[in-house]
């Protein structure tokens, strides 16, 4: 890795007015950045620091986390959803990379931060995604639309408090397999009084 | 105009038992292929398993001019409509083949975009089972829709 | 003649298509023949893999990956078993590494020869689809003999593989690979200098180096563009920084130049498979005692004679295959909370039962300490990530898959603008589209 990352932190803090909580290292290097100033840290980075691709941006639901396990959540008070920016500076001569960085933002609500469809132009199907799977909205973009899911679809998936069962057909039964099939119900002896 | 005839004699049987022969062996296949039963759609299809052999060789890419829907891959709920519309648009005769447990039951997606076997939408008449069927369950099945088809059975 | 007005058009290819692939829809806006803009509609074959991935336990999600890139599925087994590692904190064993790498590059030879096939039938070459699909039959029935299946592997474990390769397949790969060099080497001559082929594909489908990484394009098409990105040289992982291999790029990222850097590729894994035979760590060691069936170990084992069972050697059901300890010490890792114990321990003794228990029931099995991972590997299509988010249960919280098709086909409106009609089919086919990676 030939990019160092301590210089292109120490702008980012200073960007960002706070210091960045930072976990991992190189490769994996993680650096929380506030969601309000989410775009703007991208745009420095793409300018300034030669990050020149959006490898993903995704989201995380943490509402429940550790619930079972009694495991710590990440999440700040209040927030549910976690972006994830993951960006590479790749030089495109050799084709190595130079850095490769992550950038969690917690969302407020679920209103994302400002789109980053004007620096990344992928990050328009990205953000569809988000906004598809976990109902993360986005400004300062055209209308958002669903891209896995139709139209017509009600609710958003990938939430964890949508039962992955919940079926919503278009056309065929309203939902699950047809009566006549045989459920577990069906084949447990019946103990009649 | 099956019905037209009054007694089943040995000409109008001798006659059905022609059609099917000719149907049978010669099966104009709609390959709706979605997902991963297509990796082995692919094989059969081609020389090694050769469904040629079997009359069923050519595809037919517009439903007006094919007779039995292979339904290839898992269906969504989203793509559903879409080939419920395909097996309107097919004339009769006509038979549907639900090539991979997806499309028999839904497979293991048991989830909320997967349509949990296409007989919820489409009168099925063969099921081949399998997460993709081995090239040799696809034959059978093959094999068995056209003892079907000499039989004259279909639906709809 | 008096002057015509000129209109655009909307034309709809899709979602049932048979040159699609698959189930992806395109709205295409023409005038003439020519493409002013395109739209592609995408999810028509979205299974809910993520979803998935959060209501099963850690290894039980392996089969999901299976039917991500359904063409190249060792690929995303190794990828997804290599990210939980990574957040576990588990090192597999130097000869699973070497089998992952090989298991991997073949399962890309046959993405290649499916692409590349599937490519030219929709460009009127027949022959050559079907003579690329016969070397691919070889590498299937190479596989199968390997995994247990052709298309669905779930050949890795979180912890290392499966079970050992058998000690007949490497012979039985390098015979494939003759198959394979000869079909290649068909195909390029009925292909490479064919008038129609290089008129359909030269300067069609051109993708300019900026607008592969605005568009976060990685994998064969950034390579044709010029661009050298191969994760495997970037980010080495498992042991590719031991091999030598090169790294094809074509000039101008057209549908010629990805055809070619594919069918470079398809040779260059085939040299990455020929070194890892000659450099992978010996193999179990064939003990001379002879195999007791597992029948006969339980008869034993509930007579009580157990002293001799641990020391046996199992003769497991070829479903089983991979389960005895001649053929699992050597692939999978000894980690005692994440990987099955050999059949001779889970027959033999009572603390190789309650592993075996303790691993395979919900609510117990691999507990990864809670965190997040992110591991990218090379996949057909370019960089396919993993992220993996863990809260320390036996299943994971979140796992993310980085699909490279996604991009692709974000950044395919780019490539049909100005296009004639005809052109749509050439640069489609050489995208590679799979549609259970980009809708999962």
């Amino acid at each position: 890795m030939s990019l160092e990352l301590s210089s292109v932190k120490a702008d980012l803090d200073a960007f960002c007015g706070a210091p960045l909580a930072a976990r991992g290292t190189g490769f994996d290097t993680v650096w929380t950045v506030p969601a309000a100033q989410a775009h703007g840290a991208l745009e420095r980075l793409k300018s300034r620091h030669g990050f020149n691709m959006l490898a993903d941006l995704t989201c995380v639901d943490l509402q429940g986390f550790g619930k079972e396990t009694g495991a710590p959540s990440p999440a700040p008070a209040g927030a549910r959803f976690k972006l994830v920016y993951r960006l590479s500076a790749l030089d495109p001569a050799t084709g190595l990379l130079n850095a490769r960085l992550a950038l969690d933002a917690w969302v407020d609500g679920d209103a994302g931060p400002v789109s980053a469809g004007d620096l990344f132009p992928c990050a328009d199907w990205l953000e569809r995604e988000v906004w598809d799977m976990f109902g993360v909205s986005f400004s300062d973009r055209p209308d958002i639309t669903r891209i896995l899911m139709y139209p017509e679809f009600v609710g958003h998936p990938l939430r964890k408090d949508y039962p992955i069962k919940k079926r919503q057909p278009l056309i065929g039964p309203p939902d699950g397999p047809p009566r006549e099939r045989l459920t577990e119900a069906d084949l447990r002896p019946r103990i009649v009084e | 105009m099956e019905q037209d005839l009054s007694a089943p004699g040995i000409m109008t049987s001798q006659l059905d038992a022609a059609i099917g022969w000719a149907r049978k062996y010669s099966i104009f296949q709609y390959p709706f292929v979605t997902a991963c039963c297509g990796m082995e759609f692919m094989s059969v299809a081609c020389s090694h398993y050769d469904i040629d052999r079997f009359g069923a060789g050519f595809p037919r890419f517009s439903p007006r001019q094919a007779d039995v829907l292979m339904v290839v891959g898992t269906i969504s709920h989203k793509i559903a409509p879409v080939l419920r519309r395909i097996y309107d648009q097919m004339a009769a005769p006509k038979w549907v083949v639900a090539f991979g447990v997806c499309t028999c039951t839904g497979g293991f997606y048991d989830n909320y975009s997967t349509v949990q076997g296409i007989d919820t939408i489409l009168p099925v008449d063969l099921y081949i089972p399998g997460c993709p069927p081995r090239p040799e369950t696809v034959l059978e099945g093959l094999m068995l829709l056209q003892k079907k088809i000499q039989a004259q059975g279909r639906r709809a | 003649m008096k002057a015509h007005e000129s209109r655009s058009y909307m034309l709809n290819m899709g979602p049932a298509h048979p040159a699609m692939h698959g189930v992806i829809r395109l709205l295409l806006m023409l005038e003439g023949e020519h493409v002013l803009d395109a739209e592609a509609e995408i999810g028509y074959l979205h299974r809910a893999f993520e979803k998935h991935a959060e209501n099963d336990p850690w290894n039980n999600v392996v089969p999901w990956t299976d039917r991500l890139n359904y063409v190249s599925p060792l690929i995303n087994n190794s990828g997804y078993c290599m990210a939980v590692e990574k957040l576990a904190g588990i090192a597999i064993p130097e000869r699973a590494q070497y089998l992952r790498v090989i298991s991997s590059e073949v399962s890309r030879i046959t993405d290649h020869l499916t692409c590349v096939g599937a490519n030219a039938m929709e460009l009127g070459s027949f022959t050559a689809f079907l003579y690329l699909l016969q070397a691919r039959e070889e590498l299937y029935r190479c596989v199968d003999r390997l995994t247990g299946a052709r298309v669905t592997t779930s050949y890795t474990r979180v912890g290392g593989v499966k079970g050992d390769m058998p000690a007949d397949w490497p012979d039985m790969v390098r015979k494939a690979f003759e198959k394979v060099r000869s079909t290649v080497k068909d195909a390029d001559g009925l292909l490479t200098k064919n008038r129609i082929f290089v008129d359909r594909t030269r300067g069609t489908g051109v993708l300019s180096k900026e607008k592969a990484l605005a568009y976060g394009i990685t994998g064969p098409m950034l390579r044709s563009a010029g661009v050298p990105y191969d994760v495997r040289r970037a980010q080495p992982y498992l042991v590719y920084d031991r091999l030598d291999f090169e790294v094809p790029v074509g000039e101008t990222g057209d549908n010629y130049d990805r055809y070619l850097v594919r069918l470079a590729e398809i040779d260059q894994s085939m040299r990455i498979v020929e070194q890892c035979f000659a450099q992978i760590p010996a193999g179990p060691i064939q003990s001379p005692d002879q195999a007791l069936p597992g029948s006969k170990m339980s008869d034993l084992g509930k007579r009580g004679m157990t002293a001799d069972l641990l020391k046996a050697k199992a003769d497991v059901d070829p479903t089983l295959e991979g389960g005895a300890r001649c053929g699992r010490d050597s692939v999978m890792a000894p980690v005692p909370d994440a990987t099955l114990p050999p059949k001779e321990e889970t027959y033999g003794s009572i603390e190789g039962l309650m592993r075996h228990f303790e691993i395979i029931m919900w609510g117990r099995g691999i507990t990864p300490p809670a965190g997040e991972a992110y591991q990218a590997v090379e996949g057909g299509n370019g960089e396919l990530g993993f992220h993996v988010v863990s809260d320390g249960r036996d299943r994971a919280w979140r796992v993310r898959v980085r699909p490279p098709c996604f991009f692709n086909m974000a950044g395919l409106h780019e490539l049909l603008k100005g296009a004639l009609v005809a052109d749509i089919i050439a640069t489609f086919g050489s995208i590679n589209m799979i549609a259970g990676e980009l809708d999962r």
